[in-house]
């Protein structure tokens, strides 16, 4: 039973980083009908720069409370700002070209910032700050779920929880759905679809560095490949969930989480990422439009 | 000045988004930090011009789309002309052929097994451009089936001491078996979809290699791998460099002979349609399920029959050679060299794979040049290096045919 719980909270942790992440690909793919292979990419710039504005404000001597504020505020406007840079350049002038040639200029971009980290920094592992304080509380359950556990989870809660009344509530949210329902449809009544798409990215963004902050400081080490595995994750659970559906990136992210922690709990560890490969060949061939998504419609 | 403007503040931009990630570096062992703003400057300045060269390059884009809407005319280019007229086409084929029949004698064994690699590639890209140039089907795992063929003959030389001779067409079959495995399930999904199955499928064949350690040896790899027996011509290891090129030569031509049948033959041209629109070439009665089925078994056969050789060039594999950038790096010849074209794909692997190999110093920046180019060409030259022509039929000169029946 302990081990049980112990997998189920790791699987819980995993999984709120993943729903993170993949929140993401589900809004871009809901409104432009394209998988932003750079998003994994995104997640990995942010834990960068956590790591390098921590770095730097511990070197100026901050307080350890201050940096943590600080280095998350500056991933997460950086990540929204790469965001925004990459749809710009590989993706709004490719507008109305064939399916095919977004996805490659994504696989392209991808392939470009893995580079572009790699030689400006380097290939190897950096140890990433432990940023999140150690605290005791949950005495009886120390040994299943530490703070950093618990902080992500409870992160992750709030920020979901924050986005979808985001998206039922606000103008922006708003103008999102009509413009994931029907684009033209959504220019004709006068909503500025370019800064719907553009906001779609930032936001998106925003939360993977969340997630690659929470992460990087949980495991401890970043390094440039982090957002390629970590991507595919985030993708698998956003289709698992049905892709293009907010609450379904987040039921996909936890089913996500907690198959890959019992399958390497119960049955072997070489294998954890074969199990995630192997959910997604699964689900996409018995079930395309996810658990909680809808069957596309030909259209003729 | 309004341009001017644009580029001061893309210039400024760039600078904001590099500072962290290119001009400082921390050591997180020794707590140091150091700081490279000469690099951001760097940036800034190649923004500043980069910026007015991007929106002229875009204007040019808009500008000759414009022409062609209203002249309806596709466009030449010069290699479509160079091969299009007879006059050009034959000296320039047996200029080739000369020059690729006399290259070991040319040049030294260093670039004789270089060019076999980049002709390895060559038939890698052919094989890849049937299943996306041709079908329209983005295949992200391909290199698997390249893996398929190269360990078959690995394992198959470690346990039985099968030949190379043997291993050939067998590796060329087991690539198509598996291409036939995985497109059966697939075949029902859209164009991203499909591209991220098949991406999850070769990551799931790379990871098992690297963890099925009894039976691969896992990330060691295999080694001492038998080189092809020639028939007791090639004797020593200089003669057998030269034979393994000659090998790759026949093979290259081969596929470019099969490629071209099939690219005009029923199903090349069902695979057109496929691409162009699936449900309007159901429509026509093609059977979708089959067409898919061959497009991915055919291509996957070459994949196949090249990793055997792969393997046996190298005597050495492992895991290691057969990540996803393995089969971006196979996509983007496709991409770049122009989707669909024969000429371009060649163009396209003999440019990706020499260029980085001839420019040492240089190569450290490949990957980094090819996600960048692949970018750039989707932008601004989504067609490629060589934009492939169809076969055209003259509407007017069939009904003439006809007898005007249609008037």
């Amino acid at each position: 039973m302990e081990y049980f719980l112990e997998l189920f909270f790791s699987g819980l942790t995993r999984g709120s980083i993943y729903a993170l992440i993949a929140l993401g690909y589900t809004m871009v793919y809901g409104i432009i009908e394209l998988i932003n292979f750079a998003h994994g990419e995104i997640y990995m710039i942010g834990a960068f720069v956590g790591l390098v504005v921590a770095g730097v404000l511990s070197s100026f001597g901050f307080p350890a409370a201050s940096i943590v504020i600080l280095a998350t505020i500056a991933a997460v406007i950086y990540a929204a700002s790469y965001g925004y840079t990459i749809e710009k350049i590989a993706y709004r002038p490719l507008r109305g070209a064939p399916r095919l040639s977004p996805l490659i200029s994504a696989i392209g971009m991808s392939i470009f910032l893995q580079n572009y980290v790699m030689l400006s920094q380097t290939s190897d592992f950096l140890s990433f700050p432990s940023l999140i304080p150690e605290f005791g509380f949950l005495k009886n359950y120390e040994s299943m779920i530490g703070s950093t556990d618990f902080l992500i989870i409870a992160v992750a809660a709030i920020v979901m929880v924050g986005l979808n009344l985001f998206i039922k509530f606000t103008r922006m949210g708003k103008a999102m759905r009509a413009t994931a329902q029907n684009r033209k449809m959504a220019m004709l009544v006068g909503i500025n679809v370019d800064q719907v798409i553009s906001a779609t990215f930032v936001i998106g963004s925003a939360l993977a560095a969340i997630g690659g902050v929470l992460i990087a400081s949980h495991i401890g080490q970043i390094n440039f490949f982090i957002g390629f595995i970590a991507g595919i994750k985030a993708f698998t659970a956003a289709v698992l969930g049905g892709i293009g559906s907010v609450p379904g990136a987040m039921l996909g992210g936890l089913i996500l989480g907690w198959t890959e922690s019992f399958c390497t709990g119960y049955v072997s560890s070489d294998y954890e990422d074969v199990f995630a490969f192997a959910l997604l060949v699964l689900i996409l061939i018995f079930r395309p439009s996810g658990l909680l998504g809808k069957a596309p419609i030909q259209k003729v | 000045m309004e341009g001017l403007k644009k580029s001061i503040l893309a210039s400024l931009w760039f600078m904001f988004l590099t500072l962290p990630i290119m001009g400082v570096f921390v050591n997180t062992i020794d707590k140091s930090v150091t700081w490279h703003l000469d690099r951001v400057l760097c940036v800034g300045v190649a923004a500043f011009v980069l910026s007015f060269l991007w929106r002229y390059m875009l204007e040019q884009k808009d500008k000759g789309r414009q022409e062609e809407e209203a002249s309806s005319v596709e466009k030449v280019t010069f290699f479509n002309k160079l091969i299009s007229s007879p006059k050009f086409y034959w000296p320039a084929l047996v200029g080739v052929a000369v020059f690729a029949i006399a290259f070991p004698k040319l040049f030294s064994m260093y670039q004789v097994n270089v060019m076999t690699t980049a002709l390895i590639y060559v038939v890698l890209g052919l094989g890849l451009n049937i299943v996306v140039g041709l079908a329209g089907l983005l295949d992200l795992g391909f290199v698997a089936f390249y893996a398929v063929g190269a360990y078959s003959y690995a394992l198959m030389n470690m346990y039985w001491g099968i030949s190379f001779w043997v291993a050939l067409p067998l590796g060329a079959l087991l690539g198509a078996i598996c291409g036939i495995l995985l497109g059966f399930p697939v075949l029902r999904l859209r164009g991203d979809y499909l591209a991220i199955v098949t991406l999850g499928f070769g990551e799931i064949i790379r990871l098992v290699l690297e963890n099925w350690g009894s039976f691969t040896n896992g990330p060691a790899g295999i080694s001492n791998i038998a080189r092809p027996e020639f028939f007791g011509f090639a004797k020593g290891f200089l003669a057998q460099i030269n034979f393994m090129y000659y090998l790759m030569l026949v093979l290259v031509i081969f596929t470019i002979f099969v490629v071209n049948r099939l690219k005009n033959s029923r199903i090349g041209r069902a695979w057109q349609a496929l691409r162009e629109d699936e449900i309007a070439c159901q429509a026509m009665g093609i059977d979708k399920m089959k067409t898919k089925l061959m497009a991915f078994s055919l291509g996957a056969t070459w994949a196949g029959m090249v990793g055997v050789v792969f393997a046996a060039k190298t005597t050495f594999i492992n895991p290691a050679s057969f990540t996803f950038l393995e089969s971006a790096i196979i996509l983007s010849i496709v991409v770049l060299g122009g989707m669909g074209s024969i000429l371009g794909v060649i163009l396209g692997a003999l440019v990706l794979i020499l260029l980085p190999e001839y420019m040492r110093e240089f190569s450290e920046y490949r990957m980094l040049i090819f996600g960048a180019v692949m970018v750039l060409v989707m932008v601004f030259r989504p067609q490629g290096l060589v934009r492939d022509v169809r076969k055209k039929i003259d509407i007017s000169a069939v009904k003439k045919a006809l007898g005007g029946a249609h008037e």
